[in-house]
């Protein structure tokens, strides 16, 4: 029990408050004395608006800064761990290459073929240099934050993206040629895929669309095309030398945890500000998000303990990014059980892959793009026909099915469809890049610099200096 | 004057200064190396490829000591080292021509 010198003073103040807010009301508000005015009503709607704006705008900017994130320096640290010592920067160099490359190209270029209105599969040049995108929302995509906020967070997937597929062709490509490629790979390949799927009049598109997909945060546009692009660069560019009869394990799985981690939280930005908004939906998104993560850390875990007898750091980091990868498109459209069994199937399922799959095919998908981001997204894309519900997001109306859950099986069709327009448009863009980059720059380092790394052969540097 | 070098398992490196210390022995050289005799290595794991890792992490002690030494030195080093099991390590005793004090240019067994 507090002392009676404490006691005193606090009861007094209970008291006193109630006397302090009614001298608040009736000093500095007075209350109406007439009837209220159409005028007042209007600026009270347009202050809750602002309000609404402001707490969603807020929200975005987070997402989309978390996003960023996700690639620098999470996706650098994950893949730049996974490398041998002598590649660690020419890792790292890929993703930090896409993170300004990407935001230039999309400036000029990108969002508009992404997002400005044109056919089904391709926007326009109506917002060239970012013409008429300001500070005010554009309402065919976020009505409630500024169009900036919003070119800007969808910037973030444009950048991780590409960055994904450098997985594939980690410790062999010259950067010269991959930045050429990547570069091309966003316009020719991203910005199409994500005007079917979001775009207005998009192909794919849930709200209009003639083959309406299911996409929350992109399961086909991120994941399976930078995942199918990655088996397609890697089977055309050939194994690294030595492999697979030499070993070449991570330098550093303590650098790849970290990246890992960054990327679970990071994700929360990646799905949850999906939503486009501080809403309810993002809740749903943002429990789905780490609903699945944890199961696929486990089921990932359970399928290495059985096979190899020891459950190791790199399954457990890798199965908790299967799950993600696998939850994007779901994350806001279904319950939180089934993100927990989406989950758990891609743990399994990605695992599989990798441990499998990839022995039998013999490609050197180095980091396992393929495995887990190709894989685990096209699994997401037709998990997400089976669990979307209306009860979550009823993108098709108040009283219609949105899933199969809901007794639309068709959505499962179309989630196909989506994936598989997906595999074609990163398979064919790929090759006729790979093509052409080949032709102008050359794309693999000569076995030389293989031999000597990326670090000293691109960048003349050295990643650790640990005598200097 | 001798040269002893000592392979050590790295667990070993401070029992074995210390034991060296306490015979009178000052002077020595550090280093890290890997290696393997007998010994077999180990296995990891990654993403289900399973290898063997044979290269070893081991230490080396490399001594410059007078001849009267030696017996005290190897059974210092011995005592401290011996755990019984393979991978314990070796010793080579090798024969010094020359030793040079840079500090002042002293040479032979007082430069030691």
């Amino acid at each position: 029990m507090p002392s009676r010198a404490v006691r005193l003073p606090f009861l007094f103040t209970l008291l006193a408050c109630p006397a302090i807010a009614l001298a608040q009301t009736t000093a500095a508000n007075p209350a109406p004395q007439g009837p209220v005015t159409q005028a007042q009503i209007a600026a009270l709607q347009q202050a809750v608006q602002n309000a609404q704006s402001a707490g969603d705008n807020a929200w975005m900017l987070v997402s989309a800064a978390l996003v960023l994130l996700m690639t620098g320096p999470g996706l650098a640290l994950f893949y730049g761990g996974l490398v041998r010592k002598k590649n660690i920067l020419g890792t790292m160099m890929q993703s930090f290459a896409m993170m300004g490359l990407v935001t230039v190209i999309w400036a000029v270029a990108g969002y508009s073929l992404a997002f400005g209105h044109g056919n089904a599969f391709i926007g326009g040049f109506e917002h060239l240099f970012l013409r008429g995108v300001g500070l005010t929302p554009n309402t065919d995509y976020a009505p409630t934050i500024p169009e900036q906020t919003y070119m800007v967070y969808q910037l973030m997937f444009a950048i991780i993206t590409p960055a994904l597929i450098t997985g594939a062709f980690a410790e062999r490509m010259k950067f010269s040629a991959m930045a050429l490629f990547l570069s091309l790979w966003s316009l020719l390949v991203y910005c199409p895929m994500a005007h079917m799927v979001w775009g207005v009049g998009g192909l794919l598109n849930a709200a209009g669309g003639h083959i309406p997909s299911l996409d929350f945060a992109g399961g086909t546009v991120v994941h399976v095309t930078s995942g199918v692009s990655a088996l397609v660069t890697c089977i055309y560019l050939g194994k690294r030398i030595g492999y697979p009869q030499t070993n070449m394990p991570p330098h550093s799985m303590v650098l790849s945890f970290i990246g890992a981690c960054l990327l679970w939280v990071g994700w929360f930005g990646f799905n949850a500000g999906s939503a486009l908004a501080a809403s309810p939906l993002a809740t749903s998104a943002f429990v789905n998000t780490h609903f699945a993560a944890a199961s696929a850390a486990i089921g990932w875990t359970i399928f290495e303990w059985l096979h190899n007898g020891k459950p190791t750091a790199l399954g457990a980091i890798s199965g908790a990014v299967a799950g993600l990868v696998a939850i994007t498109p779901a994350s806001g459209f279904v319950q939180p059980f089934p993100a927990l069994l989406i989950g758990l199937i891609a743990g399994f399922f990605c695992s599989f892959m990798v441990f499998k799959v990839k022995s039998l095919f013999r490609y050197d998908d180095s980091l396992d793009a393929f495995g887990v981001h190709g894989a685990g997204g096209t699994l997401g894309a037709l998990l997400t026909g089976l669990f979307a519900t209306r009860s979550i997001n009823a993108i098709y109306g108040k009283d219609v099915a949105t899933g199969a859950i809901d007794g639309h099986w068709g959505q499962v069709l179309n989630q196909l469809a989506g994936a598989a327009i997906a595999w074609s448009i990163a398979i064919v863009g790929t090759l006729v890049l790979l093509f052409v980059v080949d032709r102008v720059v050359g794309l693999r380092v000569s076995p030389e610099n293989e031999a000597a790394g990326l670090d000293l052969s691109q960048h003349g540097e050295e990643g650790y200096d640990l005598n200097s | 004057m001798l040269k002893i070098e000592a392979i050590l398992q790295p667990s070993k490196l401070d029992a074995v200064k210390d034991a060296l210390l306490e015979a009178g022995i000052e002077g020595m050289t550090i280093l890290e190396a890997r290696g393997h005799g007998r010994q077999k290595g180990h296995t990891e794991f990654y993403r289900g490829r399973e290898y063997t890792v044979d290269l070893l992490p081991k230490v080396k002690i490399e001594l410059v000591i007078l001849d009267e030494l030696k017996d005290k030195a190897i059974e210092a080093i011995e005592g401290a080292a011996r755990t019984g099991r393979i991978g314990d390590g070796k010793i080579f005793v090798s024969r010094i021509d020359e030793a040079i004090r840079i500090r002042n240019d002293e040479r032979g067994e007082t430069a030691l």
